[in-house]
């Protein structure tokens, strides 16, 4: 609210914010005309964000289309290696939070303070749990790579892995024997001499991964952004801001987390589904 | 509503007790015009650094042996001379600095759509800037400003993170920007002002702002694979590691070719203004330059592959970018002639301003014949990487941008700071400026014909005489550059004051008083005419009334 105010305490009959704010709510910024103008403004400037959004995701699209375009085996290969079940109860998380978020908007519309409160925190915690979920996938590439059957194993030194594996790109990135050596023995399709199992580097099953974790990685960046909002948003509509005629930013926060549902909706399938 | 009661000062009137609350209220500051006066310190302080990186490379080049530094250091140079004046200067100069002073002025709105996110830009470009700063300071960077892989992800040795890190958070500022530019436009126009009464800065800015919110992502996630492949040294563009380094082409160029637009986009509309102002005449066929602005941003998104002809591409896609890059040409020339036309029979004053914009159509004409040369795929592949092509991405960068952004800074430079400069050295300036830039870029067109690679700082004796004319062509230049910052500094202190409307212009910015108060306007202007609304007898009237020594 005071970001339109000057600097000027005293010097004239009109201090700054002395002019009638009862002629309007307290939310409406000096440099608009009305409350319609700065929501439609609001609104209109986040979906120009959420373009370029999607341009910043389009971009590794691109490499993904150009790198299955070379090496369909190893995508298909590759696949089989991801947690298929835990990505689509990450999928239905996420979908389900959409709800929430859109309800809430409805809620807010409605000027249903306690609903959106509620909605607002289911978000937050389905949110949450699509990120601990997140965690717990990386971690498994990681307990892997340690040797370890599973994340837990990891940590207390249980369970081994049978054969090596290491799905983490880097220098000891190991692609498990038996799915590469049955695309060798198929001897056909342009990625033979690529699809040996190969240690270390110069393994195209690299890519497949290193796009799974920059893509899930942004991705879940994005995430945690999206959190603070939502967490702003709950903050906001407890202290009382949000009424039924200013709910601007629970709807543009929303429009955000959508987008982050959107973005998911996408990867799903590209990198879980594609054997 | 409620406007009569907000405060209506000049936007530089100064009633701070002491110096905190002074550095306070400019540094938290969420006025356009001032956010557009810290742009203008920022940006015109990358400028002279990259200035004085071209300086180094210009004396290096004037022997034909590495005697100044070693090929290493030289590499470095025109690095830091490439990320600073592309990524540091010539994409926000304009934008940010006259746009977001006028965009809010010219459309009769009392700020830009959101004022706190037009800070946050600067902060985000400021906090750019010391990344990249840094990373020159720590030795510098050696890839050149393109980042090549796999030279950039895999064999460099200098501060290619820092820089990209750098150029990653600019390209943000300037997406705040332009998301910034977009709604304003839309939605804060004020009563009466349609789409085809806008003044064609709002419709150039308008359309850049689309180019770098859908271009700057793509080279913000290339730069960002960049990084990481040299973190954890995994590959994506490492052809050791079954990646590509080809697709990084690919991505960079998808930005940065549109980025020429981002670039020269601004310019047009700044010389569109001072064409129409210094003729006293409506801009001739006012639709088709605004809509040649759109196609230009639209085609820019189609032609990146005219930089990849030598880099494995198809030859028919290469065919295809040849055709598209040859369109790109129809709209530039509609713009040209359009002002020609618009010079015809009008009024014209040798003011500064109106020097820098016909420099401007002099030296842009030149830059846009030689860009079709390069279109054409067998010439380009002749003289790919060699000073042919150096000679001309500067005269549309330097001849095209900063002959704009200078003739902009003038016009307007009444309006921003209330005082006129020194007309007599204005004049001469820009006169040197343009003597300057030919001495040195047309010398190189010759040598990148005869063969002169860029990049190289050793080269064969009988190219000296073109390289010693480029290099005393740059100090010209240099000259150039350094007066106007002299006189304007002055002008703060003993410059006549200049009014309201000195230029008699139509534009709504010239209707508030001259600096304009924080909210830019008594009451909202409600317009009734189109932009140029010169009368149709103003330029007979002029010439009856001329005499010698008249200032019109």
């Amino acid at each position: 609210m005071a970001t339109t105010t000057p600097t000027t305490p005293t010097a004239t009959p009109a201090p700054a914010h002395e002019h009638g704010h009862e002629a309007h709510g307290r939310e409406l910024l000096h440099h608009f005309e009305s409350a319609q103008q700065q929501k439609e403004t609001a609104t209109l400037g986040m979906w120009i964000f959420l373009v370029t959004e999607i341009m910043l995701f389009g971009g590794i699209f691109m490499a993904y289309i150009v790198y299955r375009w070379a090496f369909p085996d190893v995508w298909a290969e590759a696949a089989h290696h991801l947690n298929t079940p835990l990505g689509a109860v990450n999928t239905v998380v996420l979908l389900v939070s959409s709800l929430t978020v859109a309800l809430a908007v409805n809620a807010a519309e409605e000027g249903n303070r306690r609903r959106l409160l509620t909605m607002l925190g289911i978000t937050l915690l389905l949110g949450a749990t699509f990120l601990v979920i997140k965690g717990y996938e990386y971690s498994e590439k990681f307990a892997h790579c340690a040797g370890a059957a599973n994340p837990v194993a990891w940590v207390t030194g249980g369970a081994r892995l049978g054969e090596s594996e290491c799905l983490v790109p880097g220098r000891n990135f190991i692609f498990p024997e038996a799915h590469g050596a049955e695309g060798a023995e198929a001897g056909h399709g342009t990625a033979d001499s690529y699809a040996q199992p190969q240690a270390g580097l110069g393994s195209p099953y690299q890519l497949f991964y290193f796009l799974y974790f920059v893509a899930t990685g942004l991705h879940a960046v994005h995430m945690v952004i999206g959190l603070t909002i939502v967490s702003i948003l709950t903050f906001i509509a407890w202290r009382g801001v949000i009424t039924p005629t200013y709910y601007t930013p629970i709807e543009v926060g929303g429009l955000y987390w959508h987008l982050i549902d959107i973005i998911w909706v996408f990867l799903f399938p590209l990198f879980y589904l594609v054997h | 509503m409620a406007t009569t009661a907000l405060p209506q000062r000049g936007y530089l009137h100064d009633d701070t007790p002491n110096l905190g609350e002074w550095i306070r209220s400019w540094l938290f500051t969420v006025d356009h015009k001032r956010i557009a006066i810290l742009y203008l310190l920022a940006i015109n302080f990358f400028f002279l650094l990259g200035g004085l990186a071209a300086t180094f490379v210009r004396i290096e080049l004037i022997t034909p042996q590495g005697d100044l530094m070693s090929s290493d250091v030289y590499n470095r140079m025109f690095t830091l001379h490439g990320v600073i004046m592309i990524f540091f200067f010539l994409i926000p100069a304009i934008p940010a600095v006259l746009g977001n002073f006028l965009m809010p002025l010219m459309l009769g709105a009392r700020d830009l759509a959101f004022p706190r996110l037009n800070l946050l830009s600067w902060y985000l470009y400021m906090f750019g800037g010391v990344f990249a700063l840094s990373a020159a300071v720590l030795g510098g960077v050696d890839t050149g400003w393109t980042f090549y892989t796999p030279f950039s992800s895999t064999y460099s040795n200098s501060n290619v993170i820092l820089t990209i890190t750098g150029a990653f958070i600019m390209g943000f500022s300037s997406i705040a920007t332009a998301v910034n530019f977009i709604a304003t436009t839309h939605k804060m126009r004020a009563p009466g002002l349609t789409w085809f009464r806008l003044p064609l800065f709002v419709w150039a800015m308008y359309a850049t702002s689309l180019v770098i919110v859908l271009a700057t992502p793509v080279v913000g996630i290339a730069l960002l694979l960049v990084a990481i492949e040299r973190i954890w040294g995994v590959g994506i563009f490492d052809p050791a590691l079954g990646g590509d380094p080809v697709l990084f082409q690919h991505l960079f160029w998808f930005y940065s070719h549109p980025a020429v637009y981002i670039m020269i986009l601004p310019a047009f509309g700044v010389i569109s203004e001072l064409i129409s102002t210094f003729s006293r005449k409506r801009i001739f066929g006012y639709e088709f330059i605004a809509f040649s602005s759109m196609a230009i941003a639209i085609l820019g998104f189609l032609v990146w592959g005219h930089h990849m002809f030598v880099s494995s591409q198809s030859v028919y896609s290469s065919l295809v970018f040849s055709f598209i890059t040859m369109l790109i040409a129809i709209p530039s020339a509609i713009k040209v002639f359009n002002w020609t036309a618009t010079l015809y029979k009008g009024s014209i004053s040798y003011r500064t301003p109106m020097l820098y914009a016909l420099g401007f159509m002099g030296l842009f004409v030149i830059g846009g014949l030689t860009g079709i040369f390069l279109g054409v795929v067998a010439i380009d592949i002749h003289v790919t990487d060699t000073y042919f092509v150096v000679a001309h991405f500067h005269y549309v960068m330097v001849g095209g941008t900063i002959m704009a952004y200078l003739g902009g800074i003038h016009f307007w430079w009444p309006k921003m700071t209330g005082r006129m400069y020194n007309e007599i050295w204005g004049g001469i300036s820009a006169l040197i400026i343009f003597v300057g830039f030919n001495m040195t870029f047309f010398p190189q067109f010759v040598l990148g014909y005869l063969g002169m690679p860029r990049r190289y700082h050793v080269y064969p004796e009988e190219f000296q005489i073109l390289h010693v004319l480029s290099s005393a062509g740059a100090t010209v230049l240099a000259v150039g550059f350094v007066i106007p910052i002299i006189y304007l500094m002055l002008s703060l202190k003993t410059g006549r004051i200049a009014g309201d409307n000195p230029w008699e212009a139509t534009g709504l910015e010239w209707r508030t008083s001259s600096p304009p108060p924080t909210h830019n306007f008594e009451a909202i202007p409600v317009v009734t005419t189109e932009a140029y609304a010169y009368p149709p007898e103003a330029a007979a009237r002029d010439a009856a009334e001329w005499r010698p020594g008249s200032p019109l």
